[in-house]
């Protein structure tokens, strides 16, 4: 195991790999994306006819209507604590405008084009706040239309307002977030891996994230 | 009158067909095609022979078969401030104050007005929880219902009322099962006065007009039809309007006001009762531009991926030690 960098007493990782997330991250990022999942369907479920079915098969109609809200409460918790872990890594680099850019380049896979990236690139950082911001919007008016019948009568007229804006976000959300599962289990091989296991090689963490692995390991190439 | 009045007209939250061989309404509310429409139902209230006794408010909480709850005081004859999950049938008083300086006491019999264009319908996810006959009558079902109030949302009256106990909403049914067993709504039959009828809507708009016109004879020049939204822009004989300013195309609950140009002072009638906009914007455009933009979504990553593929990660040989 020489040269290995130890994560945990019991966990060592391969020679040529990098850690890039530890347990804790993992941890948080895999309880959110499950919450997360569950309130996408739950919530499409009541979002169109379309859908309802999904209600049947997440345990029934009235029951999502009971949990929604409680699991949102635990999406909300795991996303205030990754954004404490990630507050850091997720602020805006100089290279970041360059990056953003030439997006285009990036989404035709002509890497070659991009500046080199931190631990995490400039879309990435970009789908953050979205959901970060979103998550928000979504707190406050999921609140409202958890007990509408603590909103008093005069101002039952901001509750079509809520429910619109409530929809209307997470379908941004969702937006998002179909990019970010493409990206992430499609398009760079090794991203599940990652946030599974914690490392990655040190060919993708140059490839993909160079400023944060020539920092993490010291080298220059 | 038949089984036949209780064929299901729509159905919240529901995809495709309705049971029994009647079509889903058409969006410019025509075709009813394979159901058997007999006719409208329809309930007249003539607030101005209504002598506030509340033997409907009893008859209603009778024959629903709730306890009787509790009434709140406020210095009023009123029962109570709003109808309750258990209570659906409510007289509203209200002293209004004439610009002379004279008062008037106007008495209300509130409850479901079985709109033609239910917002509560429009609005409720639950499929089956909301259902309208062919006949007009707009029934909840509690089974199906989810508990998330959209029909709150939804309605211009502020009539379905949430138990907090059952997670359910309750509200007027016009005595469906009455009405289904050919026998008139409990209030109907209860009424001393004769100041609620219960018919087809044709006749009760019928009745309506000629009551309005006996108010005008009698010095009541602004005696009116409250049937809000009606589609039916037709004029009695005698000049009576049968349809009132409103966007919900009519309400199978109609009155007769002593001053029909201020339903606000009875209790709070909303003058003109729409479907609210956010409602319409969400279950409209909301909803269609969010499932194709989904579809969209999922359809053009597919793309991507089969035109641009994986990203390659450079493999630099010398940077193994
Ligand atoms: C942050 C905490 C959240 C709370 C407290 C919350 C609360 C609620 C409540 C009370 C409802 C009403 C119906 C129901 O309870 O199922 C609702 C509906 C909904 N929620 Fe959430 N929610 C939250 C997060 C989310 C997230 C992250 C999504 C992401 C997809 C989402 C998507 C939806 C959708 C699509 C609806 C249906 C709206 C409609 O009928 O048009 N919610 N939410
Ligand atoms: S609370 Fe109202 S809108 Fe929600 S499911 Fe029940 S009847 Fe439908
Ligand atoms: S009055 Fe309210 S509850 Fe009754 S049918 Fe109209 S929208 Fe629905």
């Amino acid at each position: 195991m020489s040269g290995g960098i130890i994560a945990r007493p019991t966990t060592a990782i391969p020679e040529d790999e990098v850690q890039r997330y530890t347990f804790a991250e993992r941890a948080y990022h895999w309880i959110n994306a499950i919450a997360y999942t569950y309130l996408m369907l739950t919530g499409l479920a009541i979002f169109t006819p379309l859908a309802y079915w999904l209600a049947y098969v997440l345990g029934g109609p009235a029951t999502i209507r009971y949990w929604h809200p409680w699991i949102g409460l635990i999406y909300l918790a795991t996303i205030f604590w990754m954004h404490r872990m990630w507050k850091r890594d997720m602020q805006k680099i100089p290279e970041d405008e360059r990056w953003s850019k030439n997006i285009r380049a990036y989404a035709e896979n002509r890497d070659e084009l991009m500046p080199p990236q931190g631990r995490f690139n400039a879309g990435q950082k970009q789908f953050w706040w979205v959901m970060l911001y979103c998550t928000f919007i979504l707190l406050i008016t999921g609140i409202i239309m958890w007990i509408p019948e603590k909103m008093p009568r005069e101002l039952h007229w901001v509750l079509p307002i809520t429910v619109f804006i409530h929809s209307a976000t997470a379908l941004i959300t969702i937006a998002a977030f179909i990019i970010h599962v493409y990206m992430s289990v499609w398009v760079t091989p090794g991203s599940v891996k990652a946030m599974v296991e914690g490392h990655v090689s040190t060919n993708w963490a140059r490839t993909h994230h160079r400023l944060w692995y020539e920092k993490i390991t010291g080298r220059r190439n | 009158m038949s089984n036949g009045n209780l064929e299901i007209r729509a159905i919240s939250g529901h995809t495709g067909g309705t049971p029994g061989g009647g079509e889903y309404r058409q969006p410019d509310g025509s075709t009813h095609a394979g159901a058997s429409r007999d006719y409208d139902v329809c309930k007249l209230i003539d607030t101005t022979t209504c002598i506030g006794c509340k033997a409907c408010e009893v008859a209603c909480v009778e024959w629903n078969g709730y306890e009787f709850r509790e009434t709140t005081f406020d210095n009023t004859y009123q029962t109570m401030p709003e109808t309750a999950w258990n209570f659906w049938n409510l007289i509203k008083f209200n002293e209004h104050q004439r610009a002379d300086g004279t008062i008037q006491w106007l008495m209300r019999k509130d409850q479901c007005m079985h709109c033609e264009e239910p917002g509560c319908l429009i609005a409720c996810p639950a499929d089956g929880a909301i259902v309208q006959y062919t006949n007009g009558i707009v029934d909840f079902n509690q089974a199906n219902c989810i508990g998330c109030q959209y029909c709150v949302t939804g309605c211009p009256f502020n009539i379905p009322k949430f138990n907090e106990a059952t997670k359910k909403v309750y509200k007027c049914t016009l005595c469906s099962d009455r009405v289904g067993a050919g026998l008139e709504p409990a209030c109907i039959k209860s009424c001393p006065t004769g100041c609620l009828h219960f018919g087809s809507k044709e006749d009760m708009k019928f009745e309506a007009a000629k009551r309005v016109k006996q108010l005008h004879d009698n010095g009541h020049a602004d005696a009116g039809i409250y049937n809000p939204g009606d589609p039916d822009e037709r004029t009695s004989a005698d000049g009576i309007k049968s349809t009132s300013p409103g966007s919900i195309g009519g309400t199978h609950v109609i009155y007769v006001l002593n001053d029909a140009k201020h339903p606000e002072n009875y209790g709070g009638l909303p003058p003109a009762p729409s479907v609210p906009f956010f409602v319409k914007m969400w279950k409209g455009p909301l909803k269609w531009l969010g499932g194709i933009g989904l579809v969209a979504g999922v359809f053009g990553v597919f793309m991507h991926y089969i035109r641009f593929g994986p990203k390659e990660v450079d493999k630099v040989e010398e940077v193994k030690r």
